[in-house]
């Protein structure tokens, strides 16, 4: 009965496919999983924005959207209206074809990631050998759509907001890179599969799941950090800074392009999440043997959505940093973290002894943060501030 | 340490969260239409025209002087002056406006009008649910719509209207004053000239000595 709740997903796509001929069931199996996960995620998107909202409110103290349904639990549905009725403004001047293109391309960038994730046990649309490099690929893809919606917009606004956007992800790609290069080297695969297979082992109870590793503890930091950056969440929304230049890159959306984009940001948030999952929280896997018996899936999707409740902490919690110390820290800080953390990880692969490497490991990135909190990320103070008029 | 400063703030964001579902004083939000607070004293939106008595027409305390029409600094007022002329509260025939109209979507709330108007007859409203589905004639309030009693401002602005009465009072105590010294005056000279005719004339040479010594 277990078994059965753990794969009832994939033997209900068993089940609908049986019913085609041979020669058509891979093709429309594929389909299916396709329309699955487009069903899926934009769902968990309303659930998540409404989240958001009454959370974020509650942070400050106030009770968030709570007029349409009971407690507010329709104000997605009511803002998908309001998006879906509102007019659609193109521009004059701006080069049409780019700018109907980019928030298109953007959501199905994102989407494509979601190919390669297993978000259950045999619940994985394609099983690529180099599915991490896959994924990497196309997140990086997303720059190029924001990119072409800050250009073709012929907004000055658009535009600066494109160019911080694409700064601050080439500069946060290298770190989000390199914190799961660490994953790669112990486990010795690129397949996102055979990465959560590895996790799904347990000692006295405890899964093997990376995070509990001093490497992958450093290199779960790094990538949660870098994960924030890169999906240009708060404290990293300098691309949309709202205070600074209108809504950035979408300044000249309207109505569902912009939704789309809404949309691309939020699924996109559910990609890195889902990504950091099957790298470091043990993907579908329960992080004690005696909640095995829970679907595989359940496990995915709550951790995804916990990972996405503490994007939303941070967001009620920081405020916005500005150009600089978005790039000291992404060049300073957590580029070198990282790449110390690939010298933990081979540490850890290579020294046999079980105790030496836990404190040699622990040693070098606890000092390494120490020293480098003090020293990288050290306050420069310029002393008191005077100011001379113009004579 | 690196990252103190954040986990301080996250304690503190969590803690903001998980009270607002404990304590009722941190949810400082009104929930508006089922709730309300009573307005401030002070509270200020658009113009209205008082009027004394029962009949709002007979009570109007404007008498289309036009001042507010002038310094309106947006121009929302229109007034038209009446024809004939009705008493106002000292007994004073007055004209009146035929028309006075205040178009509440140009209105920016200065109350310039209040500041300049002699007669204390337009007072600042403090109503705001003024929501129309016609945009313009909706919004365009006419004299009978403006016109609100006194009782009404002594609801809504009471140290003010307070002061405004008396004032008023005061100022037709001064022309009863006037008016029944006047009318003692015109009694006396009544009952003087039937008694001496003649003595009448003798009055204007006693007066011009006395201008010509100052």
């Amino acid at each position: 009965m277990l078994e059965k709740a753990d794969q009832v997903f994939v033997l209900l796509l068993h089940w609908l496919v049986g019913y085609l001929p041979a020669a058509w069931r891979p093709a429309s199996g594929v389909l299916l999983c396709v329309v699955a996960i487009i069903a899926v995620y934009p769902t968990l998107f309303a659930l998540a924005v409404l989240l958001e909202r009454k959370g974020l409110g509650r942070m400050q103290n106030r009770y968030g959207p709570n007029r349409v349904g009971p407690f507010g639990i329709l104000q997605p549905v009511a803002d998908g209206i309001k998006s879906l009725t509102k007019e659609d403004i193109v521009p004059f001047n701006a080069d049409a074809l780019v700018h109907f293109i980019a928030p298109l391309m953007l959501v199905v960038a994102v989407f494509m990631g979601f190919a390669v994730l297993p978000m259950g046990r045999n619940m994985v649309l394609v099983d690529l050998d180099a599915s991490l490099l896959f994924f990497f690929a196309m997140g990086a893809s997303t720059e190029l759509s924001v990119f072409m919606a800050g250009w073709s917009s012929r907004n000055k606004y658009s535009l600066l907001g494109a160019m911080r956007a694409v700064a601050q992800m080439i500069s946060y790609e290298v770190p989000l890179l390199l914190s799961t290069v660490g994953v790669v080297m112990i486990t010795g695969s690129l397949s996102l599969v055979d990465i959560v297979d590895a996790q799904n082992r347990y000692t006295w109870g405890l899964a093997h799941w990376n995070v509990f590793k001093p490497w992958g503890l450093a290199g779960f930091a790094m990538f949660v950090i870098a994960s924030m950056a890169e999906t240009n969440r708060s404290p990293f929304d300098l691309p949309e800074g709202e205070s600074e230049i209108v809504a950035g890159y979408f300044t000249e959306y309207s109505g569902f392009k912009f939704a789309l984009f809404f949309l691309g940001e939020y699924v996109g948030m559910f990609g890195i999440a889902g990504l950091g999952t099957s790298l470091f929280l043990g993907g579908w896997s329960s992080p004690l043997a005696v909640l095995s018996w829970v679907p595989s899936w359940i496990w995915f999707f709550s951790k995804v959505m916990v990972w996405i409740c503490f994007f939303i902490w941070v967001r009620g919690t920081m405020p916005r940093l500005r150009q600089d110390q978005l790039m000291n820290f992404a060049w300073k800080f957590v580029l070198p973290m990282t790449l110390l953390n690939l010298l933990v990880a081979a540490e850890w692969r290579f020294v046999a002894d079980m105790w030496l490497r836990w404190i040699a490991g622990m040693v070098i990135v606890v000092g390494a943060y120490v020293l480098m909190g003090r020293v990288g990320m050290r306050r420069e103070h310029f002393g008191p501030r005077t100011y001379r008029y113009a004579e | 340490m690196l990252g103190e400063g954040i986990l301080k703030g996250l304690a503190e964001t969590a803690k903001n969260f998980a009270g607002s579902y404990v304590s009722k004083d941190r949810l400082t939000t009104v929930q508006y239409p089922e709730e309300r607070i009573a307005p401030i004293e002070a509270t200020r939106d658009f113009p209205f025209l008082v009027y004394d008595g029962e009949d709002w027409q007979a009570g109007l305390r404007c008498v289309a002087c036009q001042i507010c029409e002038k310094e309106c600094p947006p121009k929302c007022i229109y007034i038209e002056k009446s024809k004939d002329k009705k008493p106002d509260y000292v007994g004073k025939p007055q004209i009146y406006p035929a028309r006075f109209d205040i178009d509440i979507s140009v209105c920016m709330s200065c109350q310039i009008c209040v500041e300049v108007c002699p007669f204390e007859a337009i007072k600042m409203d403090t109503v705001f649910e003024l929501a129309t589905e016609d945009r313009f004639g909706g919004l365009l309030l006419d004299r009978s719509k403006l016109a609100k009693s006194n009782e009404y401002y002594h609801t809504i602005h009471p140290t003010e209207a307070a002061e405004v009465d008396a004032r008023l009072a005061e100022e037709k105590a001064k022309v009863e004053a006037k008016a029944r010294a006047a009318a003692e005056a015109a009694a006396a000279k009544a009952a003087a000239a039937p008694a001496a005719g003649a003595p009448a004339k003798t009055e204007p040479p006693a007066v011009k000595p006395a201008g010509g010594a100052e």
